[in-house]
């Protein structure tokens, strides 16, 4: 039986992941800022076959609140097999780009409250020289677009610091798995016009990371084409780049 | 975006809202507060869940409590039949009604008072639920059940999602020993054996027929009845999810007098003795289409239509000789029509089953296909019976008034929860009911 802390657990790739950990007979702790919702969810999972389900609530930019509410989640876990951090915003590049901000908001919530975290989370799976450490980034990271930039960057400091944490965890058998979905049909991206034939459902999205925790992938794409399309991306020539309104 | 029903016609263009919480709802309703259409798994086959605003209950899948010594599941209104068969089969409960597919959600199977094989003796979903909770605007969530404000919950059990936005329900679970459906299959060289084959098996916990509406003459109504009950030995294991698809719409010309008339004698001839039993899970029991994806797309891109009709039990015999003879004579029937004979009705204000004969069948879209539903409506009018509006795409006002008497109740109704204007359908534009 895995025990599993999610983080930003009312995210839809978050819920559909914990739902297939249900179904498997997991101990699950949950947090998020919403503990309405948290409470509806948690219900729910024990219902599809969790062993336990416990919640906590959340302020991401409270970060000294972070290490009490680790340490309190661990405590009931007893340990953390699988760790998820899913919580995130989706703001309006056109808003940050006047909006200082804002931009400074969604680099916090995006990155630092992340990147803080990660750094509490590392340490404590350091010592019990086991388990994964799954961080939601995102392909937006990959490059920066002029659609979404502010996002991208914050992507970018995540994905970059699970670069380097990861070499230095692996040295304590600790694995640590980099999620980078494509476009996913959820509440995040409800209202924008997305292409439906590249959009995936978060069950997809889901599915993936189960699988990928298991086989210990370092960085996975979801779907998994989206590798070849940042791929493309990533190696386009500024020249041409910088006039596209990717 | 485009939408349809799954007879994939009529195709409108609508804006589809996915509410999860409160605050969206919320925020909806300061937005739009007028002609909003609640709609699940988009399984109705017409017009019944298209409208400007869809409101779909796609993030309302939470299952919300489970009395494991009663089998009382409550859960919001987006859960499909499917979840709920994966998680409780192997549990030990069964849906106390099921439709012929299990990708429909328990929103939608209140809204359309869904009926299955066991209607002779178990009536309609509704009549196993025990409350369900309706949103008519965000500061009104009424729970409603026979006894509490049992004239929403009448109007909203089989209300085809006109009187609100159905969030959840509690309904009652039926215990079963195995996954597994002790089935038997008679044959019926006719007709009139086959709605014998009704009253002798009317004792049977699940019938249906499977009757071939391509051959006429003395074989004129020719069927298989197929009648069966949980059985007591085998596992208790869930479906296989195991599909095939159908990736592409197939050209409709396949589908002629000729191919369905080969398949109509294969399928009559597969059985040769007069009863076979087997035993066989509940999937390709209940659910023969659920293994094809998106089967729909088999009659071609323009669609069809499931034409469902009901006459009440006295007029039977005399009414379904000369409209299956219709439908024979016209020759567009489809692969299979399937036959039942219907219980007691319920007091659902517009729920569609009423003591009787019931026969539903395919028919692809064509020009020529409105004439004939013309007079079959006519035909069906005449001996005192209704069509189903979850399969209807095409019906007049007055075809649908003069089924559904109640219909004034029904109006009278939503007025008064002031869901009049605030939640309609294309279909009930189109019927006359705004």
């Amino acid at each position: 039986m895995q025990n599993i802390l999610i983080i930003g657990a009312t995210s839809a790739i978050a819920e559909a992941t914990a739902r297939l950990y249900a179904a498997d007979g997991a101990n699950l702790y949950l947090m998020a800022r919403n503990e309405d919702r948290l409470k509806i969810i948690a219900a729910d999972l024990k219902i599809r076959g969790a062993a336990s389900v416990a919640t906590a609530g959340f302020e991401a930019n409270d970060l000294d609140s972070h290490q009490n509410l680790i340490e309190r989640a661990h405590k009931s876990l007893g340990s953390f097999d699988i760790v998820l951090i899913a919580h995130g915003t989706l703001g309006i590049q056109k808003v940050a780009e006047s909006d200082i901000e804002e931009t400074i908001r969604e680099l916090q919530t995006n990155a630092m409250s992340t990147i803080a975290l990660m750094t509490r989370l590392a340490n404590m799976m350091e010592k019990q020289r086991q388990g994964t450490l799954a961080i939601i980034s995102s392909v937006a990271g990959d490059r920066g677009r002029p659609s979404n930039y502010v996002y991208g960057t914050a992507k970018a400091a995540v994905t970059t610091f699970c670069e380097g944490l990861r070499a230095r965890l692996c040295k304590s058998n600790v694995h640590l798995l980099t999620i980078k979905p494509g476009m996913v049909d959820s509440p995040m991206t409800a209202g924008m016009e997305l292409p439906g034939i590249l959009l995936a459902k978060p069950e997809q999205v889901a599915k993936a990371i189960v699988t990928a925790i298991k086989k210990k992938t370092d960085v996975l794409y979801t779907p998994w084409f989206w590798r070849f399309i940042m791929l493309g991306i990533i190696h386009m020539p500024t020249s041409v780049f910088k006039k596209l309104s990717l | 975006m485009n939408m349809q029903g799954w007879g994939r016609y009529p195709v409108i263009d609508a804006e589809v809202h996915t509410p999860g919480t409160k605050e969206d709802i919320q925020a909806l309703f300061d937005t739009t507060a007028v002609g909003m259409t609640p709609r699940g798994l988009g399984r109705s086959y017409g017009d019944s869940a298209l409208g400007d605003h869809i409101l779909s209950t796609k993030r309302l899948n939470h299952f919300l409590e489970f009395d494991a010594t009663t089998g009382l599941l409550h859960c919001e209104a987006g859960i499909s039949l499917s979840e709920i068969l994966t998680l409780f089969v192997p549990k030990g409960w069964f849906l106390p009604v099921t439709p012929g597919t299990q990708f429909v959600t328990v929103g939608g199977a209140i809204a359309s008072d869904v009926h299955g094989k066991n209607h002779h003796v178990a009536g309609c979903f509704c009549d196993h639920v025990e409350h369900l909770d309706i949103l008519l605007d965000p500061e009104r969530i009424i729970r409603c059940s026979p006894y509490q404000h049992p004239d929403l919950f009448h109007a909203t059990c089989g209300g085809m999602g006109l009187t609100g936005m159905i969030i959840a329900a509690a309904i009652r679970l039926k215990p079963i020993q195995s996954a597994f459906i002790d089935q038997t299959t008679f044959k019926a060289r006719n007709l009139e054996e086959s709605l014998n084959l009704f009253e002798i098996h009317a004792a049977a916990p699940y019938s249906v027929a499977w009757i071939d509406c391509i051959t006429g003459g003395p074989s004129l109504g020719r069927s298989l009845l197929m009648t069966g009950d949980h059985a007591t030995k085998g596992s208790l294991i869930p479906g296989k999810n195991a599909r095939i698809g159908l990736p592409l719409d197939m050209p409709s010309i396949l589908l002629n007098r000729y191919s369905i008339l080969a398949f109509n004698t294969l399928y009559y001839h597969r059985i040769r003795k007069v009863s076979v039993q087997s035993h066989v899970h509940y999937e390709p029991f209940f659910y023969p289409l659920d293994s094809i994806n998106d089967w729909n797309r088999m009659y071609g891109k323009n669609g069809f239509t499931q034409y469902q009709f009901v006459v009440p039990k006295d007029a039977g015999r005399k009414a379904m000789p000369v409209i299956l003879k219709t439908i024979v004579d016209a020759g567009k029937g489809s692969f299979l029509a399937v036959m039942k004979a219907f219980g007691k009705q319920n007091n659902n204000l517009l729920s569609f089953p009423i003591e009787g004969y019931t026969l539903a069948l395919d028919f692809k879209i064509e020009p020529e296909l409105f004439p004939l539903l013309d007079r079959l409506d006519a035909m069906v009018h005449d001996h005192g019976g209704r069509v189903y509006l979850t399969k209807d795409s095409r019906m007049s006002p007055s075809t649908f008034r003069s089924g559904y008497k109640t219909w004034t109740r029904f109006q009278e109704l939503r007025m008064n929860y002031s869901a009049l204007g605030r939640f309609r359908s294309h279909q009930s534009t189109r019927l006359g009911l705004e």
